[in-house]
């Protein structure tokens, strides 16, 4: 049987039309940004060059796809169509009277639908995974820092040793159905999800401990916050239900922390050790404060204009290793929609369709150079001041 | 110099040692051993054959035991049938003697790949070797390329030809070997048909520009970005220098001074920063060869892997982890001999 089919302008309409929530949001949040330039500090900064702009506004684009997928997308990720099977961009379902907008794949699905609801896997997970790592690399990076001797070798030595692993060898050894069979994912999480309540324990007690009210309620909320999703997320145990992970979810996680922890570590380590003596560092210690003081409050937000470039940066290399796992085929479901997977499914029948291959394929690269122009800018004008 | 390399040599031994333990032990994980078991019977096999299969094989030894076995620190000991007390040799396809011996690592022994049939050294040098001629024909596009990028854009910073190279390298690293290979094969390939998108011919023709043009562009051009980014940082940094000053007032003519002064002192950093692209360049590696089926080390890698052939998983491992440390030695030296100012202790 025939499809209808669209023109290239019906399809380019179609697309721009279907993004309509996203570019309103744009428009919204452009405005505000250019209306109160002067006041928003770093964040304002950025919309002075060219390249800050597109970087913002594409990390925004995808921010926006990922929270109105449901919108934004004609067709469930996972329906099929069977008359709709490789059919060309602009085909349009008879049913509903809706577009394949860029095609059909192999398996009769939406190739649009799945790149947008493939973006709420990446946004969800990428700046997750980079989250935690910071977390784990900034708390064992400080001491390592800033003591240096044999905490600082022993770390360093920790830290080359998974870096001397070629990513994917480690993905490969880490992320398997069989691995998700002994509780090592299970351990490993129990390792990384603690570091972010022992580091914001420490914040506050540091900081706060002559001020015992304030300091209570600080650490019952973070041990109330942390402690649920820790729950949650490593023992599958949230009393309330509402934090779960599926089981190789967690395993996609704890990789990806995993591999990405000794680089945060690495840095953070390269910034204290140049901080550390500076005159306010040494003006702190005169005064007798605890060296986790020093490291925390005066040591990290000195060094934070390099750490905020690194984890944009980071979080594209996220993206890239989550795109990776998804092409070996690794942890994420067949089905899953994430743009990694559509670039394998797609790549195997290049010969035949070459459709479906593209849009994640752009929608993966727009999302990194986005997040690579957004550093870029901000190096620029951290280097500025 | 000479204590500060053996230094390192230890190090990097200590390294390896505990990077094969970790992988040993996870090849060694329940599952992957029932994996490799029905991969090596069938898939319906019960759970009583799988597990006697594991027995006879010495599967079932103590862990330490086996990780010195591997080694070459304990004896390998051949099958040995139960009822008649005579002893065969484990894996018949591999030659291995039907006595007791020492067969590991520093024997010089890689052991037996249970997937491919063959001494994993068999199968792990030729396919090594066919990931040299693509690595060495992506240095070859790669290092030239990139260098060239980053000299004319950190020449004269803040030009337009500097910002328009600057974003095209920002680009570049923005897109993953799995993402360029399917550009360039659905461009080359699928619409113009001017190359070849699989490298599978390769392997047993020879290598041609029809066949191995697509491989060598896709791995080099995720490279190129970052180190043409380097490049240009380091240009830059070197033509605030008195000395470019200085030659330029002395009336030297711009391209003589870029030449002659500024060149040399800007590619000491670009040398370390290529030296540590080895890592991420085995990265590439599997997915280029996977994604263009060329049998290379990727390849065999990604095989191993797939079927937790055990023996020539832990040889891609030590072979990969040798090629990261040495590379980062390489690098550490030679920044030291390139830049007279480092010194080290």
């Amino acid at each position: 049987m025939q499809v209808e089919t669209l023109g290239i302008f019906g399809i380019i309409f179609g697309v721009l039309a279907r993004f309509w929530p996203v570019w309103i949001a744009l428009a919204i949040i452009l405005f505000f940004s250019l209306r109160f330039r002067e006041r928003l500090g770093l964040y304002g900064q950025l919309f002075e060059t060219g390249v800050g702009v597109a970087g913002v506004m594409i990390c925004f684009f995808w921010l926006f796809t990922a929270i109105f997928a449901g919108t934004v997308a004609p067709f469930d990720p996972l329906a099929q169509f069977p008359i709709m099977k490789n059919v060309l961009p602009g085909g349009i379902e008879p049913e509903s009277g809706q577009a394949f907008l860029f095609g059909g794949d192999r398996l009769a699905r939406d190739v649009f639908s799945r790149m947008v609801y493939g973006s709420q896997i990446v946004l969800i997970i990428a700046p997750a995974a980079t989250l935690f790592a910071l977390m784990v690399g900034t708390t064992l990076g400080l001491p390592a820092g800033y003591y240096g001797g044999r905490i600082d070798s022993f770390l360093s030595f920790l830290a080359n040793l998974v870096l001397a692993f070629p990513v994917i060898l480690l993905f490969y050894l880490l992320v398997t159905p069989g691995i998700r069979e002994t509780p090592i994912p299970q351990w490993m999480a129990g390792v990384f999800f603690i570091f972010p309540i022992v580091f914001f324990v420490t914040l506050f007690w540091t900081r706060y401990r002559s001020r015992p009210q304030l300091l209570a309620i600080q650490l019952a909320l973070t041990l109330l916050i942390g402690g649920w999703a820790y729950l949650g997320l490593v023992f599958d145990a949230d009393p309330l239900g509402i934090i779960s992970i599926s089981s190789n979810q967690l395993n996609i996680f704890v990789a990806v922390v995993f591999a990405s922890a000794p680089g945060v570590f690495r840095i953070v380590r390269g910034l204290v050790m140049d901080i550390k003596t500076r005159d306010y560092v040494a003006a702190a210690q005169t005064r007798g404060e605890t060296p986790w003081y020093i490291m925390l409050w005066e040591v990290l937000p000195n060094a934070r204009g390099p750490l905020i470039v690194d984890v944009c940066l980071r979080i594209g290399y996220t993206t890239i290793l989550l795109g990776t796992l998804g092409y070996f085929g690794l942890g994420l479901a067949p089905e899953s929609p994430d743009w990694g997977t559509g670039i394998k499914e797609s790549s195997r029948l290049l010969r035949a369709y070459v459709h479906p291959a593209l849009p994640p394929v752009f929608a993966l690269m727009s999302f990194v150079l986005g997040l690579n122009l957004l550093a870029d800018a901000l190096r620029e004008q951290s280097l500025k001041d | 110099m000479l204590g500060f390399i053996l230094r390192r040599l230890g190090v990097m031994a200590l390294t390896m040692l505990c990077l094969t333990l970790v992988v040993f032990f996870l090849v060694n994980l329940e599952p992957n051993l029932k994996k490799l078991a029905i991969s090596q019977l069938d898939m319906r096999s019960s759970a009583a054959e799988l597990e006697s299969w594991l027995q006879k094989n010495g599967y079932r030894q103590n862990f330490f035991v086996r990780y010195g076995q591997w080694l070459g620190v304990v004896q390998k000991q051949p099958n040995v049938d139960p009822e008649t007390g005579v002893s065969s040799p484990r894996f018949s396809y591999c030659d291995e003697p039907a006595e007791p011996y020492y067969g590991g690592i520093l024997q010089g022994d890689f052991g037996c790949s249970t997937k491919f049939k063959v001494p994993v050294a068999e199968k792990l040098f030729p396919a090594l070797g066919a990931t040299g001629i693509l690595m060495f024909w992506v240095m070859v596009v790669m290092v030239p390329v990139a260098l060239l990028i980053g000299v004319l854009a950190g020449m004269r910073e803040g030009t337009r030809t500097d910002r328009t190279l600057s974003v095209a390298s920002i680009a570049t690293t923005a897109t993953p070997e799995y993402v360029s290979g399917v550009i360039f094969a659905v461009i080359f390939a699928s619409w113009l048909g001017w190359l070849n998108g699989s490298a599978a011919t390769a392997t047993r023709q020879g290598i041609s520009f029809y066949n191995f043009t697509l491989p060598v562009m896709t791995m080099a051009i995720y490279g190129i970005g970052y180190i043409a980014r380097m490049t240009r940082a380091s240009m830059v940094e070197v033509m605030t220098q008195q000395y470019i000053r200085t030659a330029r007032l002395k009336g030297l003519g711009f391209r003589a001074v870029v030449i002659k002064h500024a060149l040399r002192n800007a590619l000491i950093a670009p040398f370390t920063v290529i030296m540590l692209q080895f890592p991420w360049l085995l990265t590439g590696v599997v997915i280029v060869e996977v994604m263009f089926r060329y049998q290379g080390f990727g390849f065999t890698l990604v095989e191993a892997a797939s079927n937790n052939d055990i023996d020539l998983l832990l040889g891609c491992s030590l072979v990969s982890v040798f090629v990261v440390l040495s590379t980062q030695l390489i690098s550490d030296v030679g920044y030291a001999y390139l830049n007279p100012r480092i010194r080290v202790q």
